[in-house]
């Protein structure tokens, strides 16, 4: 198996032994769950030395989801609810979408938006459309199928989120101390490697753009600090075996037909401009948004979570005093601990 | 949420294909990599295949990696 190569324990070591040569306190952020989940899984924080710090930042994108996102579908009691797993327990202000599954609310969990594109042959169904560049191809093609075979029982709710515009906030919101990026390697299979070069020319930045097993990460970790010692900015693709610098063009003009950017608020991180992705209006009968009149809005519950200052780096998940006291996997009360790959989740069932 | 599993192209109708998970088949599309052809490796999420995976590429990495850490 071609992933089984890039878990060689010897070639670890050795990396290991290589980046623990380096004594300076370096803050490398990663920004996709996957990369927070195996990070977590390898145990890679404790094989490595204390002076490497690894920071989750918004790679997940459950927990950045609006809790308006869920406000809005829990009273339509007339249609099917589709969405990924991961949504249903993230908290809206009146509740869950498991909860209002319990009081009767019609919700499948799809593996697959084409999936929710046959249940809308049999009753009207919206799907979540939440997730990064890598999700919203799949989203936007299915889109693109339902107008083609006129199949207008389905809809989406637009609830997407892009990368590199978040990158850019985090920075140019100044409360991270950041020194080098593992960029996100399903993301940038869609988005090629060249859509992280502002990061060197308007940051000073680098970042190297990573898979997911351990090798990938150690590898991505040493390539940093030597860029970090010879003061030498740059992206770099440890993961060309899937990344190309100009990524997959046919997924790239899929999401551009079907969508366009707009202005998006992130749960924990507030209002960044140009950071999301709208159905055009060609495509108006399957938004949700406007299919239902449905209001979207930038309000969250007050829990006390600092699921924000988790997502800028600011804090670690222990940090924050709700963190496995009262804020549990089977009890999430910040959207962190939602899904599996939120930091607090990973923090929870790893590093504990 | 983000994960992308590989898997073997074994089939290819049209822009769907089969793909070999370690045993299990499972049927996914293929629109997004019209240049794939059977045997490739492809990456999936949400049963879409989002990339191809470059068996050379993945050699050459392993290579690069055993040269540059040898000692």
């Amino acid at each position: 198996m071609l992933n089984k190569m890039f878990q060689d324990h010897d070639l670890a070591q050795k990396i290991i032994t290589r980046i623990s040569g380096f004594k300076e306190n370096i803050r490398i952020m990663e920004v996709c769950g996957s990369h927070t989940m195996a990070i977590g899984k390898w145990a890679l924080r404790k094989l490595l030395p204390s002076n490497i710090h690894l920071i989750s930042g918004p790679g997940c994108p459950v927990c950045v989801t609006p809790p308006s996102i869920i406000d809005s579908l829990i009273d339509l009691q007339s249609v099917t609810i589709a969405t990924f797993g991961d949504m249903l327990r993230l908290p809206g202000n009146n509740g869950t979408l498991e909860d209002a599954r319990a009081s009767g609310l019609d919700v499948r969990i799809v593996y697959s938006p084409l999936d929710a594109l046959k249940l809308a042959q049999k009753k009207e169904t919206i799907f979540i459309g939440i997730g990064f560049e890598t999700t919203i191809p799949g989203i936007a093609h299915t889109i693109r199928l339902a107008k083609k075979k006129n199949l207008t029982g389905f809809s989406v709710l637009p609830a997407f989120k892009i990368i590199p515009p978040a990158l850019k906030a985090l920075l140019n919101s100044s409360v991270t101390n950041i020194d080098g990026f593992i960029l996100p390697g399903n993301v940038s299979a869609i988005i090629g490697s060249n859509a992280y070069e502002f990061l060197p020319q308007e940051f000073d930045l680098g970042g190297v753009v990573t898979g997911f097993e351990p090798l990938d990460i150690l590898t991505a970790i040493n390539m940093l600090i030597e860029q970090h010692q010879n003061n030498s900015p740059k992206i770099e693709n440890e993961y060309q075996r899937v990344v190309s610098p100009t990524g997959n063009i046919n997924a790239q003009q899929t999401i551009n037909e079907v969508m366009q950017v707009q202005d998006s608020w992130w749960r924990g991180l507030g209002y960044i401009p140009a950071s999301g992705l709208g159905i055009r209006d060609e495509f108006r009968d399957f938004d949700a948004i406007y299919k239902y009149n449905l209001n979207i809005t930038d309000q969250q519950p007050d829990t006390g979570c600092q699921c924000g200052d988790v997502l800028k780096g600011i804090i670690t998940p222990p940090q924050c005093p709700l963190f496995a006291s009262t804020c549990t996997p089977a009890n999430p009360l910040g959207p962190c601990m939602v899904s599996s790959e939120g930091s607090c989740a990973a923090y929870y069932k790893y590093e504990r | 949420m983000c994960l992308a599993i590989p898997g073997k192209i074994v089939k290819i109708h049209d822009d769907t294909g089969v793909v070999d998970l370690g045993g299990i088949n499972q049927e996914i599309s293929l629109t997004f990599i019209p240049q794939v052809v059977i045997g490739d490796w492809v990456l999936i999420h949400t049963g879409f295949a989002i990339n191809i995976i470059s068996e050379d590429d993945a050699f050459k990495t392993i290579e690069l990696l055993q040269a540059v850490y040898a000692k």
